[in-house]
Parts: structure tokens; C-alpha cells; sequence
């Protein structure tokens, strides 16, 4: 490989060796798919959420497979940032990547008391979920208002010793107003999308398919939109934007980049394939090599 | 050995009977992962068809770890299933395994309970415990099936007793298979099963009035397979020591658990 090729970026004040990570939830904390990922190689771990305590999550079923995509309901199951503090990061600690939290309550005191849990611990950057169509409170409610997300946002930068990136719902009808709504509220970075709310039908049962009646929805499927929304919130903010939805690839995670997401973030695909971030790590590095791309950064918001 | 996902080639395909189909997959040397498989657990399935993403977990009916085989019985439930009987011998297929925990065997008399489609694992367990020096007498099968329609049930008596029960009363016990070990007076020191919800209920009932440690095999629609997901979760009695709540992971920690520590 030539050395000369750069895909690190500064992503929020943080360095990356590359702008992949993990989206939130499809990889736990990295445990299991260490196996699989050398964790070295990501510029970034995105963990699940984390609460203030250990959450139960929703009933089962969690899970249906739809056309390209698969809906989910697991409701945050979490075992709470004491857990996480004690197990979780020091896992992550013997790699050489950057921490990324997911960061998760009910109400904006329990994301605080999360974010304040964190200060003095070694990870990069918190991602805020303001934005899983999953739980009864918190989540969601909090992202469909750009007068919540500005005040949540602020009430966390309060007191983050950490840079703050805000993870918005695409389940709104104007992404651009909770992008700057996040930016105004003293955001580092955001992040989307997350999944797009729906439902299945089980005909024989006629029941619904999950537990929750609705769902998150996934995986290829939700592409298009996802590059329309990153593209739309880049051209909104200054702040740096993580961009997610359906990436198989690098020519996926390519066009995220060149929508104008600094990072990207591989999701329910590694359900698929287990290594799917590292090989989109990989896949970028040819791409940049097959075109004489020198620097990621002359990719990054090209179109 | 790290898990991993190999590519595995298609050795023979065959109908059991209506929706019941058989195959056997071999792996090359350096992927030969039915050299660590155990009676118990199961293979991911991955599909070709990009539209489905998620792998189809199925549980592994006979281990032929000298020729590097594996053999999958399972029941077409959906486009998944249904693609995966159209392979045919030298086809490839894409696999991810062996994962979750597998049976314990004990020593001593014991009784296998499989119902339906959770008749597979229960074939490579009675081998098992009969390679292990296990007497055929010892080793007691109880099949549950809807009709005579008795898929994989002949398979059984070179290493087991076997019992039968039919929802119909065509074939053995009318009834359950809760109700062929009563009228068999079937008894033994560990119970191994493996079916839908409703029969696992009635095995944990009946483990429990005898005093018989019973560890019984749950299903449960999953995701990634290997346990980041959290998709899959039963109901423990306790708190779990992974997740810190009162739910397991039926891949990762299962899919065999012991009767008394999940809630059914």
C-alpha cells in the first residue's frame, strides 16, 4: 500500500486513523466481534447505549428481517454505566482506537448523570441518542423537537469533559432544524441517522411481528435516505457530521463521504458480515488508490 | 480456534418429508469447523439473496468430524429456509460456526426429549452419549411428532430406546411427550430437550416434580448470532452475570440452559 495515502481526519478535535466506526448497537461493546475485527484497525468503536442503570429492554420478539433491512424493538437493553465503566472501556482501552460512548436515559438528568459518570474515563467523544423510536420515554421524544435537542444539548456540554455529538432521528420532517438545533445548542459533531420507524405485519398470526408493534428499520433498504438526510444536515451545520444508514461497502460509505460525512459508521450489515467495517476500511484505502485520491479530505463533501 | 464465517460446500440435499429437508455440508482442512462442534449447537445460515440479510440459525443433527461434515435438518418456515433447499450437492453456502454452548453429558440413564423440528440436536446427543460408553437401554428417546409423519425417528435406534408420541394417536402415545414418558414410566438421572415453548414448559414441569436436572434448548428469532445484538434474550431467574438484568442471550449463553435458571 503507499504510504502517502491519509484517510485520518479530525473528526470534532479528535483524530481518527480512519473515519470508520461502529454504528451503536449492532456492536456491543466490541467483545464479541473481536474474533472477527481487528479492533485496531477502526478509526473509531461506536458502544450500545449506555443508561445511568442496567435497562431491561422490550419483550421479545425484538427482531423481523424486511425486504433488504430488518426492523428492531430490543427497547436499550443495557447493564448500566457502572458495568460499563468497570468492564466495558477497560476492554476497549487495550486497543489502539478511539472510544466512542452511546450515551442513553429517560430523562435529560439520567443523560447527564451518564455524561458526568464519564468525565475522568479515557474515551473520545459521547454520542448522544436522542433519536430510538424504542423506548417509552427519552430517546425519540427528545429528538423531534429542535427547542429539546438545543436544551438537552446544552444541559450536557455543561458538564461533558468530552466532545459531544448529538445522534438525530431521521423520523422528522425537516432534518436541517434539529442539525442546527444540536449545533446551537453547543454541539461538537452529530451523527445520523438512526433507524426509521416501522412495522410488520405477521398475516398468519395477524398479529404484529414484534413485540412493540413498531420498530426501528435497518440495513440497505434505508440507504437513499440516509445519504439525502447526511447530505442535507452537512450543508446546514459547520459542525462535523458522522453519517450512517445501510452501509455494506465502501462505495456505500464512499458516498456518505462524499455527501459530506467526515466519519461513517457500518451498522446491521456486520450481521451479515461479521468484519464488514474493517473491509470498508479497506475498501476506501483501494478506492483512494485506484484514483489517485491522496487525502480522504478531498473526498469529504466533494459532490 | 476463533470462530469465524467459512465458506462450506453443499454434500447432499434430501426431502425428509413435506417441509422437512436434510442436508449435509462439508468444510475444507483449514475451515474444518465440524471438528469442534458439539451436540447442542448451531450453525448461522447466511442466505444469498442480498434482500435477506440476517443469518438463519439451525441446529446441527450429526457431527462427522473425521470427513469434516456437518448435517442440517430443518424445516422450510420462510424464503430463507425455502432458498436454502434448493441447494444442491456442490453448491456453496456461507456459515458462521459452531456457536452457543452445546449439551452437557452426563453419565447414568438419561431421557432425550425432542419435539417437532427440535428433533435434530437430539440425534447427534444420543451418538454421542452412546460413543461415551452410554448403554442403548440408558439412553431413552422421547419424539414428539403431529402425525405419522415420523421424520428422523429410525435413525435413532442404533443408539437409544425410542418412544413416540403423536398429536393425532396415529403413531405411539396420543398425546405429548410428556404423556409417552408417563405411560412408559420412562426415568432417568438428566433430561435433555429440545422443542417448541409449550413442550419445554411441560419438560421443566415434569423435570422438577422428579427432582431430575433437566437442560433444555430455547429458539429464539436472532440477529448477529454471536451476542452483541441482544436480540435473542429469555427470561432468567436471576440476574444475569453478562447483562446485569433478568435476560440471556440464547445465542451466546444458550441455547442450552438449565430448566431451573430461565423462565419460560
Amino acid at each position: 500500500m503507499n504510504t502517502e495515502r491519509n484517510l485520518s481526519v479530525d473528526f470534532a478535535g479528535v483524530r481518527m486513523k480512519n473515519p470508520v466506526t461502529t454504528a451503536s448497537g449492532t456492536f456491543g461493546s466490541g467483545m464479541e466481534f473481536e474474533e472477527f475485527v481487528d479492533l485496531n484497525g477502526l478509526g473509531a468503536v461506536t458502544t450500545k447505549g449506555v443508561a445511568s442503570v442496567p435497562w431491561e429492554g422490550n419483550p421479545v420478539p425484538r427482531i423481523c428481517e424486511t425486504y433488504g433491512g430488518m426492523l428492531n424493538a430490543i427497547g436499550l437493553q443495557n447493564p448500566g454505566i457502572d458495568v460499563f465503566i468497570e468492564r466495558d472501556l477497560p476492554f476497549l482501552q487495550k486497543y489502539d482506537t478511539n472510544i466512542i460512548v452511546n450515551v442513553c436515559g429517560k430523562t435529560p438528568e439520567e443523560y447527564v448523570e451518564v455524561v458526568r459518570r464519564l468525565a475522568a474515563e479515557k474515551i473520545s467523544l459521547l454520542e448522544i441518542n436522542i433519536s430510538c423510536p424504542n423506548v417509552k420515554a427519552g430517546g425519540i421524544a427528545f429528538g423531534q423537537n429542535p427547542k429539546l435537542v438545543e436544551k438537552i444539548t446544552r444541559e450536557i456540554k455543561d458538564v461533558a469533559k468530552q466532545p459531544v455529538m448529538m445522534k438525530l432521528s431521521p423520523n422528522v420532517t425537516d432534518i436541517t432544524e434539529m442539525a442546527k438545533a444540536a449545533e446551537a445548542g453547543g454541539a461538537d459533531a452529530i451523527s445520523l441517522i438512526n433507524t426509521l420507524t416501522g412495522m410488520k405485519i405477521d398475516i398468519h398470526r395477524r398479529s404484529f411481528a414484534l413485540a412493540n408493534k413498531t420498530g426501528g428499520l435497518s440495513g440497505p433498504a434505508i440507504k437513499p435516505v440516509a445519504v439525502r438526510m447526511v447530505y442535507q444536515a452537512a450543508h446546514a451545520v459547520k459542525i462535523p457530521v458522522l453519517g450512517m444508514g445501510g452501509i455494506r461497502n465502501a462505495e456505500d460509505a464512499l458516498e456518505f463521504i462524499m455527501a459530506g460525512a467526515s466519519m461513517v459508521a457500518v451498522g446491521t450489515y456486520q450481521f451479515h458480515h461479521p468484519s464488514a467495517a474493517a473491509d470498508v476500511v479497506q475498501g476506501i484505502e483501494a478506492f483512494m488508490e485506484e484514483n489517485g485520491v491522496k487525502d480522504i479530505k478531498e473526498l469529504i463533501g466533494c459532490v | 480456534m476463533a470462530k469465524r464465517k467459512v465458506l462450506a460446500q453443499v454434500a447432499s440435499q434430501e426431502r425428509l418429508s413435506g417441509e422437512i429437508y436434510s442436508m449435509w455440508i462439508s468444510f475444507s482442512e483449514e475451515d474444518n469447523i465440524a471438528e469442534e462442534a458439539q451436540a447442542g449447537q448451531f450453525l448461522s445460515l447466511y442466505c444469498r439473496e442480498g434482500s435477506r440479510l440476517l443469518p438463519r440459525p439451525i441446529s446441527i443433527c450429526e457431527i462427522d468430524r473425521e470427513k469434516g461434515r456437518l448435517r442440517l435438518v430443518y424445516r422450510v418456515a420462510g424464503e430463507g429456509t425455502r432458498e436454502f433447499s434448493t441447494l444442491q450437492e456442490g453448491d456453496t453456502i456461507e456459515v458462521l460456526g459452531p456457536l452457543g454452548n452445546g449439551f452437557t453429558k452426563k453419565e447414568g440413564k438419561s431421557i432425550l426429549i425432542g419435539g417437532g423440528i427440535g428433533i435434530p440436536p437430539m440425534l447427534e446427543l444420543a451418538k454421542a452419549l452412546f460413543k461415551a460408553g452410554g448403554k442403548k437401554e440408558d439412553i431413552q428417546v422421547v419424539l414428539g411428532y403431529r402425525d405419522n409423519d415420523l421424520f428422523l425417528k429410525e435413525e435413532f435406534a442404533p443408539y437409544a430406546e425410542v418412544f413416540v408420541s403423536t398429536e393425532d394417536g396415529s403413531v405411539g402415545t396420543k398425546g405429548n411427550v410428556i404423556d409417552a414418558v408417563n405411560e412408559h414410566q420412562i426415568s432417568g438421572g438428566e433430561v435433555y430437550a429440545c422443542g417448541p415453548l409449550p413442550m419445554l414448559r411441560g419438560v421443566k414441569a415434569y423435570a422438577k416434580e422428579h427432582h431430575i436436572p433437566a437442560q433444555i434448548s430455547m429458539e429464539e428469532r436472532m440477529a448477529c448470532g454471536i451476542g452483541a445484538c441482544l436480540v435473542c434474550v429469555c427470561m432468567s431467574k436471576e440476574t444475569d452475570a453478562h447483562s446485569h438484568v433478568k435476560n440471556k442471550r440464547v445465542c451466546k449463553d444458550g441455547p442450552v440452559f438449565d430448566a431451573e435458571e430461565v423462565e419460560l
